[in-house]
């Protein structure tokens, strides 16, 4: 975890665990504040206090810093502003840029809770580790909206970066919150839209079957990293054995010793290398949780599609009630038509009435029907050119982690060998 | 090649472990003196090839000499090999035999090629008599009789290889031995038929003789030893920490193996997995595909690591550890002749009668003793020569196939990115630079 020091040492102690997906080149695609700012989340501190009913409680705030980047010299880089915030104001960030740009695949946060572990990792939040990965977590998630071209420009984001105090104030009063509850309830609620995009469908098709593959490649990758945890240690009872076996043996005994120690350095080995192969994970878990924002995505799509079908059906039964008034047919079932046939007719002041209220109705139908058409065409628009830019950034992102991890097993590799061609050289004097 | 159910019904009748007989005190020296006259030489022929038990050996001083025989692998003249095992179905059991094939320059072989088939029980047979002849020399161990742990059912085709492969072991360690690989029963065993096997086996002392030396060498043991030379403690405490080092590496190496076969059965869902994973994909399927071949592969490599382990190195270690054992009983029988001479030294100064024939009994028992001291003393040092090179190069090996296996693992991921390289260059999609 990176220590008070100054900048430069942190940043370079983290450009190690700097994710690999943000690649100088998305820095440049350009969004202006990136060109303005650089961004990072640089501590992670342990706090207690007083929650909300004044109970007390343990949490971890999280200090966001922000330099300028123009400033020639980096080692004299003045901090513009540093701020300390929890998880739940990311979450917060999150949810209100969710509601904000529904038709953006909003980056996700790191885990909540840890999942996928394998048993020597711990699923405690408070846990070293775990608020490490979590820390970059939060940085490249910041990183990630920072570089969106839509989301960079919010005045809430840019006053999270940069307001300590007052920022969940200001959120508020966005009034996000009303509109996040209806349209939460709306996407929660089940309904059939007739005519969604076919893009869309198969994208949220897409969506399901990466949430799918990539949770089992995590869990099946967790399972690997146990076993191949328990082979390295058992070799360092090798160690252990030969030490002693050597103490009864004359001419053996140096080489047994020697080649003790190289069992005891290869069994020590795999903590960094499955440390190293957890930030394959944490890369891997990012695209899970972006698998989910690319869904929600798909079913506001289908939210406002099936509202513009709701309004489109509305008016239409609203004008043939009017024609059936006009021309005092009814052709659908009506409850208002059984009763007046049950009860008798209206006088003609009362269909008049009748009528009037209805063309009043169908213009502003109409006008629904026009807002809602627009509204949903404004979203597959900008929709789906997020939706574009998230595959590129997909595509490049993981084929960049494949590419590390492979470099991953290419250094385990070369440990391996180092340590069993020395071994080999103990055991030739033995 | 197998066929049909087996029982295996063998009887040994020269179980190494036990207390052995000390029958032969009464015939070690049998001496011809003719015998003597060719102990300095380095040629180990020494039996005269008459009776049943020439492979007993001369006096204890010409075994002195014997024993300063340094063995020099250029002059390997006999050459053995156990293979092709093959079963056979009688009415009454079934049973599997090994070729035993040798090759030999040596004079007091008839021809100079032989090819035997043999069994188990032939080869506890041979085992037994050459224990019996050398009570505190030291023979390599022969694979167990069944498999203790697990289910391993008797006759399938692993446990099989892995008899073979001990028992050849054990034939080529006895081959390299300066004194076994001249015992005349050895010689019968790489050239007899079996008709004429199983009748020379019949020439054995007496049941009864055998019974009443083992009575006189169990009286012996639990009378214990009085005087241990410090030397012959000091090869005790010795053996009992060799043992216990040794058990622990063979528990090691086979937990090893268990954690890399569980280890090998979870990588085995990730190759499928990319592979899935590739089927949703348009830009990154060949990326994943790739991905997958090379997991793959790695499995492959994976399971050829472990079946390294288990056909080489444990097979090894197992083996010395039965030599563990074999080792405490050589030094039990030690004690045993120690024990028999001070029990007859005893017995000559206590009582009155029959003194001349105790004293002759005493004067043979001393030579025993000395024998035996002096054989097991030579015969300690060629076998932690034998043991050093044995380990040394178990270990040397595996260090090399553990080496093998990471290498080949690490050309297949650099092929990989090699493979990433060119593609990424060749879209003009990522700089490597």
């Amino acid at each position: 975890m990176p220590t008070k020091n100054n900048f430069l040492d942190s940043r370079q102690t983290k450009e190690k665990r700097s994710p690999v997906s943000i690649t100088p080149s998305m820095v440049e695609k350009g969004t202006s504040l990136l060109k303005k700012m650089e961004i990072s989340v640089a501590e992670a501190e342990k706090r207690t206090g007083k929650n909300a009913v004044n109970m007390q409680e343990t949490y971890t705030v999280y200090l966001i810093e922000t330099r300028p980047v123009d400033a020639a010299s980096e080692g004299t880089n003045p901090v513009l502003d540093s701020l300390w915030k929890r998880y739940s104001e990311f979450e917060l960030l999150r949810n209100y840029l969710l509601v904000t740009y529904p038709f953006a695949v909003v980056p996700p946060l790191p885990e909540k809770r840890a999942e996928f572990v394998w048993h020597k990792l711990s699923a405690d939040n408070m846990d070293p580790d775990f608020v490490e990965r979590r820390r970059v977590g939060l940085e490249n998630f910041l990183l990630r909206v920072a570089s969106h071209p839509v989301l960079s420009s919010d005045k809430i984001f840019y006053l999270f970066l940069t307001e300590e105090n007052g920022w969940k104030e200001t959120v508020f009063e966005t009034g996000f919150q009303a509109k996040a509850d209806s349209r939460l309830k709306a996407l929660n609620a089940t309904f059939r839209v007739k005519n969604p995009d076919k893009r869309f469908a198969e994208m949220k098709h897409y969506g399901d079957e990466l949430q799918s593959v990539i949770s089992q490649l995590l869990r099946v990758r967790a399972r690997a990293a146990d076993r191949l945890y328990g082979v390295y240690k058992v070799h360092g009872n090798y160690g252990r054995v030969f030490s002693e076996w050597s103490a009864i043996e004359k001419e053996m005994g140096d080489g047994l010793q020697s080649a003790g120690h190289h069992m005891d350095a290869y069994a020590a080995s795999v903590d960094d290398i499955l440390e190293e192969e957890e930030h394959y994970a944490d890369q891997l878990k990012e695209y899970l949780f972006y698998a989910d924002a690319l869904r929600t995505v798909c079913r506001k799509h289908e939210l406002t599609q099936y509202e513009l079908e709701m309004a489109v059906q509305d008016l239409t039964s609203k004008k043939q009630q009017r024609e059936e008034l006009a021309t005092g047919t009814i052709r659908t079932f009506s409850l208002k038509g059984m009763t007046s046939k049950l009860f008798g007719q209206e006088t003609p002041e009362q269909r008049e009435a009748k009528l009037k209220m209805l063309e009043t109705q169908i213009e502003e139908g109409e006008e629904q029907v026009k807002e809602r058409n627009a509204e949903c065409d404004e979203f597959v628009k900008s929709a789906w050119v997020d939706i574009e830019r998230f595959k590129e950034q997909k595509d490049h992102d993981l084929r960049e982690s494949l590419i590390s991890y492979a470099i991953m097993q290419i250094s385990m590799c070369k440990k391996g060998i180092q340590v069993w061609n020395n071994a080999k050289e103990c055991f030739n004097k033995m | 090649m197998m066929s049909g159910s087996v029982v295996d019904n063998t009887v040994s009748s020269g179980n190494s472990s036990a207390a052995i007989p000390t029958d032969i005190s009464g015939q070690i020296l049998d001496l011809d003196e003719d015998d003597d006259l060719e102990v300095f030489s380095k040629d180990t022929t020494l039996t005269d090839g008459s009776s049943f038990n020439a492979s007993m050996q001369t006096s204890p001083a010409s075994m002195i000499n014997q024993y300063k025989f340094e063995e020099d692998a250029d002059t390997k003249d006999i050459f053995v090999t156990v293979d092709n095992p093959e079963s056979h179905v009688t009415a009454i059991e079934t049973y599997i035999t090994y070729r035993v094939m040798t090759k030999t320059t040596r004079s007091e072989f008839d021809s100079s090629e032989f090819e035997v088939r043999r069994r188990y029980q032939d080869f506890l047979w041979l085992k037994g008599r050459l224990e019996e002849a050398h009570p505190t020399l030291i023979a390599h161990p022969l694979p167990e009789k069944f498999v203790v742990k697990g289910m391993v059912e008797r006759f399938n085709e692993d446990f099989i290889e892995t008899r073979r492969r001990a028992l050849h072991r054990f034939l080529n360690k006895i081959a390299e031995h300066p004194i076994f690989s001249s015992s005349e029963d050895f010689k019968i065993f790489l050239t007899a038929a079996s008709g004429e096997l199983t009748s020379h086996k019949k020439q054995g002392p007496g049941f009864l003789s055998r019974m009443g030396d083992t009575v006189k060498a169990v009286a012996a043991a639990v009378r214990g030893v009085r005087n241990r030379p410090q030397e012959f403690t000091e090869m005790q405490e010795y053996v009992e920490a060799f043992s216990q080092k040794i058990s622990s590496l063979d528990k090691v190496t086979q937990r090893i193996v268990r954690e890399q076969k569980e280890y090998l059965e979870e990588l085995k869902e990730c190759g499928p997995t990319y592979a899935l994973w590739s089927q949703s994909e348009e830009e990154l399927a060949e990326p994943l595909k790739n991905v997958a071949g090379c997991v793959d592969r790695c499995c492959k490599e994976t399971e050829e690591q472990v079946k390294n382990l288990s056909d080489h190195l444990i097979p090894v270690l197992h083996e010395y550890v039965l030599c563990a054992d074999t080792l405490k009983a050589v030094l039990r029988r030690r004690d045993n002749i120690q024990a028999d001479f001070e029990a007859k030294t005893e017995a000559l100064a206590t009582k009155k009668a029959d003194r001349d024939t105790m004293r002759n009994d005493l004067d043979k028992a001393e030579d025993r003793l000395e024998w035996a001291n002096n054989a097991l003393k030579s015969d300690w040092t060629r076998w932690q020569k034998v043991m050093r090179t044995d380990l040394r190069s178990a270990f040397v090996d595996t260090a090399e196939r553990n080496v093998s296996y990471y290498e080949k693992c690490l050309a297949v991921w650099e092929s990989f990115l090699h493979s990433q390289r060119t593609d990424a260059e060749g879209n003009g999609k990522v700089d490597f630079s």
